[in-house]
């Protein structure tokens, strides 16, 4: 099987990148137009995580007792992109070939192409079940620690599949799933965003996308027992 | 065969940790002991296929090896995009286990048939596709399968052959003379194809793993020009391409018996089904002989 990508050596100085030098390395990122609002809503959001939440090392991507973080919007992904170069998981100069020919970033990222990226996504809808399965998966050898955290968007929740994660993951209890849906108002035909997790057993809770502050109180703030829901709203 | 996956799975689960099971209700009954046992790697989803092959590349991604059951026309049509990106995009791999396949369930019509699945996995790269003629084949590729970290089909049946063959490539039932014809029965077609052929001058070979085909044995067995008659248990010319790769730089003409496109809209039996597509040893003898005319 194809392993996860490894991570290349790092610069020093890219690892000590605060968010202010994000937008530098975002203005690096061009040519995606159809998703570069989506490309920008989901940037304080992937800042916290990378920056105060997720147990991750760029040295060792693969660690098994890592979280895990899942881009199941795949759409859009430069802010991940920044954000991975900028805590030192690739290159900065990466970002300057975003999808040419021999780029290892495209308009979907691959995980066998980028170190730290989780899952291969840009078909919306199938983050949410990788994220339960890899929540089973490691419950399953006895790993407590890792959590997982699946990132998808408003307009992406309309795809049926997530329903079918939602609904068995609140069934079971699947206390170690967190998912962080930004909504950016792309959905056609607007939802209860976070009663459509509740209804099923899920805690959930929104913040204001653009506030780092209350997105890793929220993000910090789950309970066991349950999974849970973090509505990012960005509109 | 499905009693024997049902016994082998568990005893997997018991004997190996890196086995998972994944289902989406059906046969959830037969694994209920096993799953009392083992909650943590024996998981019914309900009935949400989509999931169960979502999960599965999940439980991959941690290094755990799912097996993944259903109908196959709900683990294989259904989720044709989930085997596409959860297992072949993620880099990972499962074991696919279908019942009723073709028109085995033919009592329920055509919602239950799936003649396509073999040539929908046939559309992604480096599947492994084991179609079991006898229910004492089906341990040892199932171990097989879970061993190994590939994307795997396993195709259940409920009919079977009368005698197990539980050798590898294209294993030779009855052997012509030279430059004869060759048969490729394939799984549970054999019966039908041996009833076919009673008292003609052909090679018949069988196989329970069309993919990889036996290339090598293919091109050892016909004779030059080649002629094969292909008989398989799904859709008509699933392996007309892998036979034309085999004998590419022979010349060849090639006969690719199987199930017909058509929704027939019928229920009745499997060996109805069988004659309305041609695939009793009728249907095999007729076929044949037209192809034998059209040529001669």
């Amino acid at each position: 099987m194809t392993s996860h990508a490894t991570a290349p050596a790092a610069p020093a100085t890219a690892a000590r990148s605060g968010i202010a030098e994000l937008t530098s390395l975002l203005r690096r990122l061009t040519g995606d137009e159809k998703h570069e609002p989506s490309a920008h809503s989901t940037l304080h959001v992937i800042w916290v995580l990378y920056d105060r939440i997720l147990r991750v090392d760029p040295a060792r991507p693969d660690a098994e007792d890592r979280d895990r973080f899942l881009v199941s919007k795949g759409h859009g992904p430069h802010a991940y992109y920044a954000v991975l170069a900028a805590k030192g998981f690739f290159p900065v100069e990466w970002l300057d070939d975003l999808a040419g020919p021999m780029s290892r970033l495209g308009h979907h990222p691959d995980r066998t192409l980028v170190p730290g990226v989780e899952i291969s996504s840009g078909s919306l809808g199938h983050g949410l079940g990788l994220g339960v399965g890899m929540a089973l998966g490691l419950r399953a050898q006895g790993r407590r620690e890792p959590r997982i955290y699946v990132l998808l968007g408003d307009g992406e929740l309309d795809e049926g599949s997530n329903h079918e994660a939602i609904a068995y993951a609140g069934a079971v209890g699947l206390d170690s799933l967190t998912a962080l849906v930004v909504d950016n108002g792309s959905a056609t035909h607007r939802q209860d965003l976070p009663g459509l997790f509740t209804v099923h057993g899920w805690l959930a809770t929104t913040v204001d996308g653009r506030d780092q502050d209350q997105i890793e109180a929220a993000v910090r703030a789950r309970r066991s027992g349950r999974p849970y829901a973090v509505v990012a709203e960005v509109r | 065969m499905r009693k024997r996956f049902v016994e082998t799975t568990s005893q997997l689960i018991e004997q190996d940790r890196r086995t998972a099971l994944v289902l989406a209700d059906i046969s959830a009954g037969l694994f209920a002991r096993v799953a009392a046992r083992h909650p943590e790697r024996v998981l019914n989803l309900g009935i949400r296929e989509q999931l169960m092959v979502g999960v599965a590349g999940g439980l991959a991604l941690t290094g755990l090896r799912p097996i993944i059951h259903s109908y196959a026309t709900f683990a294989v049509d259904r989720v044709y995009e989930q085997l596409k990106l959860d297992l072949h995009h993620q880099g990972v791999g499962a074991v696919v286990v279908s019942v009723g396949a073709s028109y085995d369930g033919s009592y329920y019509g055509r919602t239950h048939f799936s003649p396509g699945d073999v040539a929908l996995l046939d559309t992604l790269p480096g599947w492994t596709v084991h179609v079991p003629g006898h229910p004492d084949e089906v341990e040892a590729l199932l171990r097989a399968a879970a061993a190994r970290d590939d994307q795997t089909y396993l195709r259940l049946s409920g009919r079977h052959n009368d005698v197990a063959r539980t050798g590898e490539g294209l294993q030779v039932v009855r052997r012509g003379g030279a430059g004869a014809p060759v048969v490729v029965a394939v799984g549970p077609a054999l019966r039908s194809v041996l009833a076919a052929v009673a008292g003609w001058n052909v090679t018949v070979a069988y196989t329970h793993t069309p993919r990889p085909l036996d290339y090598t044995g293919l091109r050892a067995l016909v004779g030059d020009p080649a002629q094969v008659i292909l008989v398989e248990p799904y859709l008509a010319g699933t392996s007309a391409r892998v036979v034309a790769e085999a004998l590419a730089d022979r010349p060849h003409r090639l006969l690719a018996l199987g199930v017909g496109r058509a929704d027939l809209r019928r229920y009745g039996t499997p060996a109805d089904h069988d004659r309305w597509h041609g695939l009793d040893p009728v249907g095999i003898r007729v076929a044949m002989t037209r192809w034998w005319a059209s040529h001669a």
